[in-house]
């Protein structure tokens, strides 16, 4: 039992910003705009960190696939408390298609070479919605998975996962290795302090290409147009019921 | 009372209430027709979708979380930018209409009633966060940007800014209020946090207290203009930016909770603990009627008698000290129960009855609002203030569990009120009168942090001295000769 987690991690916009369009509908603005770990990976980060303070695992490892600037996202996972970094080197081009397959592709082949019991992840990224990765990387290792996890305990070489699912709280028994996403209860992640930002800087960060990772990042999906959505209509006041009625039928909608 | 008048004072009474009563229509009638000729140049300033005389709108921007009850403005402008509010300043300046700043609407003495109508400066709009220097810690934000905004942008720092009110105010309008909290006994006020500002004065002219982007830690250059603007309450001018002292985030913190036999007990305690050098973050106090409130809402158990909260900030070493310090004191003035937790789930736990308080209170009379009285003495008089002020709650049969910022001596009664029924609010009224003048007698002030308002401005006369308040008056006339700014608010001017 190597006792290592991998934790992934991604760079997106703010989740305080307000989103704008680009003019020429391609995508959304990014050039200026503030970035930051995305919420669902700072609670996997978290979990991780707990785990390894309650001496339930040996290593935590964040990773991040993105341009230069993704070293900053791992370097706020090693002031939560991480070990080490791995930064995947992916820009230009190759970044704009880069979508949950890549990525599972890439994360399937760092926990064959690290080693990992335990890969966890945010169940979807507030950029993207996608709720993916997670799922495929289970199914390109074929580990079993662990998803929407509102409660983790290790139980020997078992987890036990308490899932939140539409109609209440699901509770799954797995085998390690495994897959968790994390979901908005599992925790509260701590702030980074002074300190430990600090130690972070000391903490070592590797870099690797996909291509190291024998992964192929092309993308069989093409964006074709992003649009605001629609703008809200002015409401309109009626004087009586009858009105209203009317109203309702010229439109259609009765 | 009319009745007890001789006839020829009843007819000069009536005379005078005519008079009033015509100036104030012909006053609104002419402010009204000003309002009007304004519009169009609004509109041309910050768009038109940025000028509002919708009834609701109005509304929403004359009342904030305070019992005085709602004075709309005649319009209110939402400008994007500080040369917006300049210009709208001038337009305002010129046609003589009082301007009223607004942030977030949570303060809690009426601060942003229109009492004689005016233009609304609603800030919201411009809420960037601008500048910041972690290596410096400070940071530079705009009105429309909240504390709690702000503590979220600046989680992947290190860095926060600890003042915390409660609500989740605007930065600004904290300022223009010179708000506190909970953990003022270790950081301080918004006085010794706020190293700049940007202000617009009634003429539109943009001052920079401090000069145009300085940020030093310290300084003795010139009057301190800094500290004139905050407290002022919108009645000096608008503020646009200010500039923030920052903090580390703390490394670890623990929370602990300890019961006392007696009031005596409880703030001999927080005196020792102060006097030992522990860095206290918080220490809160509830009596025992606060505590048997939350008891009741959050179904709890704490023992019904005086208690503490504390807070710890620190390294995890000097942590372990500070509680020990902290416990062998309880300890020696008959503190018992101590219970303290270092991760945040149980920590939240433990301090469930402080961060209840205010809905527990009104729950103790379903219907009724709470309105939170605020005076602040020196330390060794709280004792006292509070036992009297029990007494007088008892006397008064008025409910008033008492929640207090102990380390700084400053304590809230929570008046729990029937907002329906006029003999009720007037004795809670007589008795924040009585309250004040207790905290006055023992060289203490009448408002430890919600400002003076609309409803403390004679006891602000008595706090400060006629003396005092003619320079405090010179000072409003030289800045704002017109009183356009915030008008009816901190100082009384003849009649008003």
């Amino acid at each position: 039992m190597s006792g290592r987690v991998l934790v992934g991690v991604k760079r997106v916009i703010d989740y305080a910003v307000k989103i704008r369009v680009k003019p020429d509908n391609t995508g959304v603005v990014t050039d200026g705009v503030k970035h930051s770990m995305n919420p669902f990976c700072e609670i996997a980060v978290e979990e991780a960190v707990k785990l390894k303070e309650k001496k339930l695992v040996k290593e935590v490892v964040a990773v991040s696939c993105g341009p230069q600037q993704s070293q900053e996202t791992i370097r706020t996972a090693l002031a939560m408390g991480a070990d080490r970094g791995i930064h995947v080197e992916v820009s230009g081009k190759d970044y704009e298609t880069l979508g949950p397959l890549q990525v599972s592709k890439i994360m399937a082949a760092l926990a064959k070479k690290e080693d990992a019991q335990i890969i966890i992840l945010g169940k979807q990224a507030i950029d993207d919605d996608c709720n993916q990765t997670g799922q495929m990387t289970a199914a390109l290792l074929d580990w079993p998975q662990g998803t929407f996890a509102s409660e983790v305990t290790l139980d020997g070489d078992k987890i036990k996962v308490v899932r939140e699912i539409d109609g209440g709280l699901e509770t799954i028994k797995i085998n390690t290795p495994a897959v968790l996403t994390a979901d908005l209860r599992l925790n509260t992640p701590r702030y980074a302090t002074l300190p430990n930002i600090m130690k972070a800087k000391k903490k070592k960060i590797a870099n690797v290409k996909p291509a190291d990772l024998g992964v192929n990042l092309t993308s069989k999906l093409e964006v074709l147009r992003v649009e605001d959505p629609p703008q809200r209509q002015a409401g309109m006041k009626v004087e009586t019921v009858e009105d209203l009625v009317g109203k309702l039928k010229e439109s259609g909608k009765v | 009372m009319w009745l007890n008048l001789t006839p020829s004072r009843r007819l000069l009474s009536l005379r005078w209430s005519l008079i009033q009563y015509r100036n104030i229509t012909l006053e609104n009638t002419t402010r009204k027709a000003a309002v009007d000729k304004v519009l169009s140049a609004f509109r041309s300033i910050c768009g038109k979708d940025n000028v509002s005389l919708g009834e609701a709108i109005r509304e929403q921007h004359g009342k904030d979380e305070s019992v005085h009850r709602c004075r709309p403005p005649d319009v209110v402008v939402f400008p994007r930018c500080v040369e917006e509010v300049s210009a709208l300043a001038k337009v305002c300046h010129d046609h003589n209409l009082p301007i009223i700043p607004f942030g977030t609407g949570t303060g809690l003495e009426g601060g942003v009633g229109a009492v004689k109508g005016g233009v609304c400066f609603s800030l919201r709009n411009m809420d960037q966060i601008l500048d910041l220097h972690p290596e410096d810690f400070d940071v530079t934000v705009e009105p429309g940007v909240t504390r709690k905004a702000l503590n979220a942008y600046l989680r992947d720092t290190g860095l926060w800014f600890p003042v915390d009110p409660g609500a989740d105010a605007s930065l600004c309008g904290m300022a223009a209020t010179s708000a506190s909290g909970t953990n003022a006994v270790r950081y301080g006020t918004m006085r010794e946090n706020v190293m700049n500002l940007e202000v617009v004065l009634s003429n539109g002219t943009v001052i920079h207290t401090a000069g145009k982007g300085r940020r030093p830690r310290k300084t003795s250059a010139g009057y301190n203009l800094t500290n004139l603007f905050v407290g002022s309450e919108g009645t000096l001018g608008i503020i646009t930016k200010t500039t923030l002292r920052l903090y580390g985030v703390p490394e670890a913190m623990v929370s602990a909770v300890c019961s006392f036999p007696s009031v005596q007990a409880a703030v001999d305690s927080t005196l020792q603990i102060l006097q030992t050098g522990v860095p206290i973050a918080r220490i809160e106090f509830l009596d025992d009627v606060m505590i048997d409130a939350c008891n009741k809402f959050s179904s709890l158990s704490y023992p019904v008698t005086p208690t503490l909260f504390l807070e710890f900030h620190g390294s995890e070493r000097s942590l372990e000290e500070q509680v020990s310090t902290a416990e062998e004191i309880t300890h020696s003035n008959e503190g018992s129960d101590f219970q303290w937790a270092r991760d945040a789930e149980t920590r939240n736990r433990l301090w469930k009855a402080r961060h209840d308080a205010w809905y527990a209170a009104q729950a103790l009379r379903p219907g009724c609002k709470a309105y939170s009285t605020d005076v602040c003495v020196p330390l060794s008089r709280l004792p006292q203030i509070i036992v009297e002020t029990k007494k007088d709650l008892l006397e008064s049969r008025l409910t008033g569990p008492i929640a207090g910022h102990v380390g700084d001596g400053n304590f809230h009664c929570l008046m729990v009120v029937d907002p329906n029924d006029p003999d009720e609010l007037h004795q809670v009224h007589l008795f924040t009168e009585r309250l004040a003048r207790r905290a006055l007698a023992m060289d203490g002030t009448c408002t430890g942090e919600h400002g003076v308002g609309l409803g403390k401005r004679a006891l602000l006369c008595e706090e400060v001295g006629p003396l005092a308040i003619q320079v405090m008056q010179g000072l409003k006339d030289s800045l704002d000769p017109g009183n356009l700014m915030n008008p009816g608010k901190i100082l009384q001017r003849g009649e008003l």
